[in-house]
């Protein structure tokens, strides 16, 4: 049995469409007939808290969440949230990350700064770091809801000889409200002509 | 025709209420079991509703039993404290259609005010739980619970965690079997619980648990994974395992190790446990919080490592075994340790009802009795405006004692703040505490129209039902002014207005009778509640005050040494434009 588990994580603030994220992919693996486990972040910590979720696919999944040193992929939806766990990827891993800023409460009282230059700290540590405005591109693409759905077409470009691009999209149509699909399309599109 | 779906770990268990011909379903909210109920009322099939409390929805769910249908309460594991009483009872009186009762528990505390072990309850009320593993297991596990609970006359509980009811799997979707309404036979006897009948059944309750005893020894639900591995290692290690600490094992240890996993958890086999431990030459038990099948193993006389390695607090992970168990560390990437990665704790959204308020309490210096819910956040800086906080309906009664013991005066400088739906759940009791026993205490009801903090559910004061049909409102003053409160002493205001609000809270607070103010405007997050109002700061002029950002809104940010608003997370409260001094705020 293959028991290569593909491991990636959505990381970022509660409202930003990480759960989407992650039943968008688990989708995906589950029509490649994968096992798939995820795990969410429903309650407390949805009131614009960090927000973790993991999506685990393989032949056989067994733990639904993934630690340090695991994930082969991070999308991070924000830039403090893919600093905060970058310990979590492999250090093979790749990180791709929407250069949106949220800053948390520490930061916003004034007791902390929200840290400089965080692209090169992520490069300095040697790990392959994808950065794209995805807010900027979905509201091209025709919705400022859809800069999760960018970073997917990011990690769908990377993946390409993995997994057929198509399958990406049929699921997109099935999760997707019809009235949206159009603008989601175009945000997936736009996120993998990026690389 | 059977279909694989990826399901939340709470929609398995929906799911399996739907297959069993469950029929009635009555629950009240808490994270991580809310989805369960809400799954449920999708099925049309399925009479669902919120209870005004867990306590209340057992008894409601017991009542459809013995009625003659298959029923179901869920409920987080602080639910199940406030649940306990019929719960206990549930067990002598046993049923007539199935009866199961789903508990999640929260370790690792994502969501609650404390963390336990609702294994402790099973054995407490010698009630059989179940705990499934995965989504598969929640649905598989939860439509046979219905089908034993009526072969043993018991209700069945259903123990899930955070990982298990928050985590997506693949689960086979079967149909739904109708099940027929049972006939009613009087029985006082059995369901009578007065000391002559309980004395009765308690004999029963014994002697049906010496049957589950026994039937546990060869259940489907304990399986053994003898390890087939060929680099099997030279000590033969057996893992003794339940839930997701299961998962966890499984994925730390891989084949190497053998398994013996435990899908029912109360009562815990004997033979089964022997016989594995006698084919291994070291035993470890891995369950998360408390040492139960550990302390089982000890009764029993089997040797095994447990709680010696592994911690009864918190949640275990594959990282977390791997390295208390094997001695392995992670091979992860270190971010020197110069770099300060603020924290990222949950918050008042932008334009929350409960901002203006906590602002209001902080700049009285009140002492607050709180309560729980999003407002519970108003204990976090920078408004930092709560005293204490319990477990659902504490902060009225908790002032009432507070405030005897401190006299009249204290009363003057002290409120109990309570959400709308915290206070249908169990704040009315600690009301007419303080209004029976001449008690003058000040009550802040927080009203956002919803129970926000498990996620916008509907509560007897929405004026709707689970499924979203009208119904009547249970009026919060009708309440008050039912409990004696008099009608000059209920007040109803919009906590963004901060000059009303203060005002009134000072008036009430002079006076020398209880009091309840309702502070009342819409969650923001409400598909009803209007946010296209948006709010900028003129930065000509802006001298870098932060006054605007005393109140913590998260859509404020301080950049250039000036304070401007993110456009983008604006709701168009308007709280901080009656903040600035220098009326630099002003609508777009
Ligand atoms: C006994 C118990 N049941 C359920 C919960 C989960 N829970 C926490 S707060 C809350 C209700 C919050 O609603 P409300 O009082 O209206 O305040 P809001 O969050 O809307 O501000 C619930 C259901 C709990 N903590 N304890």
């Amino acid at each position: 049995m293959n028991t290569k588990v593909t491991n990636m994580m959505m990381v970022g603030v509660g409202g930003q469409g990480s759960l989407l994220a992650s039943r968008i992919l688990g989708g995906v693996a589950l029509k490649l007939n994968y096992d798939v486990k995820a795990s969410e972040v429903h309650g407390m910590s949805q009131r614009g808290g960090s927000v973790v979720t993991y999506l685990k696919y393989g032949e056989k999944v067994y733990s639904p969440v993934i630690c340090r040193g695991e994930a082969d992929f991070i999308l991070a939806f924000e830039q403090l949230e893919a600093l905060r766990w970058l310990p979590y990827l492999k250090k093979n891993g790749v990180i791709i990350m929407s250069t949106h800023k949220v800053n948390p409460a520490p930061v916003i009282t004034g007791a902390m700064e929200y840290p400089k230059d965080i692209s090169k700290t992520i490069e300095n540590t040697g790990i392959r770091l994808i950065e794209a405005d995805a807010f900027s591109l979905a509201v091209q693409a025709g919705t400022d809801k859809a800069a999760n759905v960018v970073i997917i077409g990011i990690l769908a470009k990377l993946m390409k000889d993995e997994i057929d691009k198509d399958i990406y999209i049929d699921v997109l149509r099935e999760q997707i409200n019809p009235r949206f699909f159009d603008a989601n399309l175009a945000a997936f599109n736009s996120g993998y002509n990026f690389i | 025709m059977s279909e694989k779906k990826l399901l939340l770990g709470n929609a398995a268990i929906a799911r399996g209420l739907y297959e069993a011909g469950c029929r009635f379903v009555s629950s009240y909210p808490g994270t991580p079991s809310t989805e369960i109920t809400q799954f449920a009322s999708e099925y049309k099939e399925i009479y669902a509703e919120w209870a005004p409390n867990e306590k209340v929805g057992a008894e409601a769910a017991l009542g459809a039993s013995i009625g003659g249908a298959r029923a179901f309460c869920g409920m987080k594991h602080v639910g199940l404290n406030v649940a306990a009483d019929p719960v206990f009872s549930a067990g002598y009186v046993g049923v007539n259609g199935g009866f199961v009762i789903a508990v999640a528990d929260d370790s690792g505390m994502h969501s609650s005010q404390d963390e336990q072990d609702s294994r402790h309850y099973a054995a407490a009320a010698k009630i059989p739980m179940l705990e499934p593993s995965d989504s598969s297991e929640c649905l598989s596990f939860t439509k046979k619970a219905f089908e034993l609970s009526e072969r043993f006359d018991t209700p069945f509980l259903i123990r899930s965690s955070t990982r298990i009811s928050h985590s997506l799997g693949a689960a086979e979707l079967g149909e739904r079997e109708e099940t027929e309404l049972k006939e009613y036979k009087k029985d006082a006897a059995k369901y009578v619980m007065m000391p002559a009948n309980a004395r009765e059944r308690r004999a029963a309750v014994e002697k049906r648990l010496a049957e589950i005893a026994e039937w546990a020894e060869s259940c489907e639900f304990n399986r053994v994974e003898y390890s087939e591995s060929e680099n099997k290692t030279e000590e033969k290690i057996g893992i003794i395992s339940s839930g997701i600490a299961y998962q966890y094992a499984r994925e730390a240890f891989g084949d190497n190790c053998s398994y013996l996993k435990l899908g029912l958890v109360y009562p815990l086999p004997t033979e089964l446990i022997l016989d594995f431990a006698k084919n291994v030459d070291r035993v470890i038990v891995i369950e998360e919080l408390d040492d139960i099948i550990e302390s089982w193993c000890k009764k029993i006389g089997v040797k095994t490592d447990g709680k010696n390695l592994l911690s009864n607090t918190g949640e275990y992970s594959q990282e977390i075994l791997r390295e208390k168990i094997l001695g392995i560390k992670p091979e992860n990437i270190e971010l020197g340790e110069d770099i300060a990665i603020p924290g990222r704790p949950p918050v008042l959204c932008p334009g929350c009802s409960h901002r203006g308020m906590f602002h209001v309490l902080k700049k009285l210096k009140l002492f607050v009795s709180g309560d729980i819910g999003c407002y519970t956040l108003g204990a976090a800086a920078p408004l930092s405006a709560m005293d204490t906080t319990l477990c659902m309906g504490a902060s009225i009664s908790g002032m009432h004692g507070f405030n005897v013991v401190r006299g009249a005066e204290s009363a003057k400088k002290s409120v109990a703040a309570i959400g709308d739906s915290t206070f249908m759940h169990s704040g009315i009791t600690g009301l007419i505490d303080i209004t029976y026993n001449k008690g003058v205490s000040k009550i802040l009801i927080l009203d956002n129209g919803t129970t926000g903090m498990t996620g916008h559910q509907h509560h007897p004061g929405t004026g709707y039902t689970l499924k979203g049909e009208a119904a009547p409102i249970v009026s919060i003053e009708g309440i008050c002014r039912a409990a004696g409160i008099k009608e000059e002493n209920i007040k109803v205001f919009d906590p963004c207005d901060l000059t009303q609000t203060e005002k009134i809270l000072k008036e009430e607070l002079a006076k020398d009778e209880a009091c309840v103010m309702i502070a009342r405007r819409p969650c923001v997050l409400l598909k009803t509640t209007k946010t296209d109002k948006k709010y900028k700061i003129k930065q000509e002029g802006c001298t870098g005050c932060r006054l605007c950002m005393s109140a913590g809104c998260p859509a404020i940010k301080f950049e250039n040494k000036k304070a401007s608003v993110e456009e983008s997370l604006c709701t168009g409260c308007g709280l901080c434009g009656q903040l600035c001094r220098l009326n630099l705020i002003e609508e777009i």
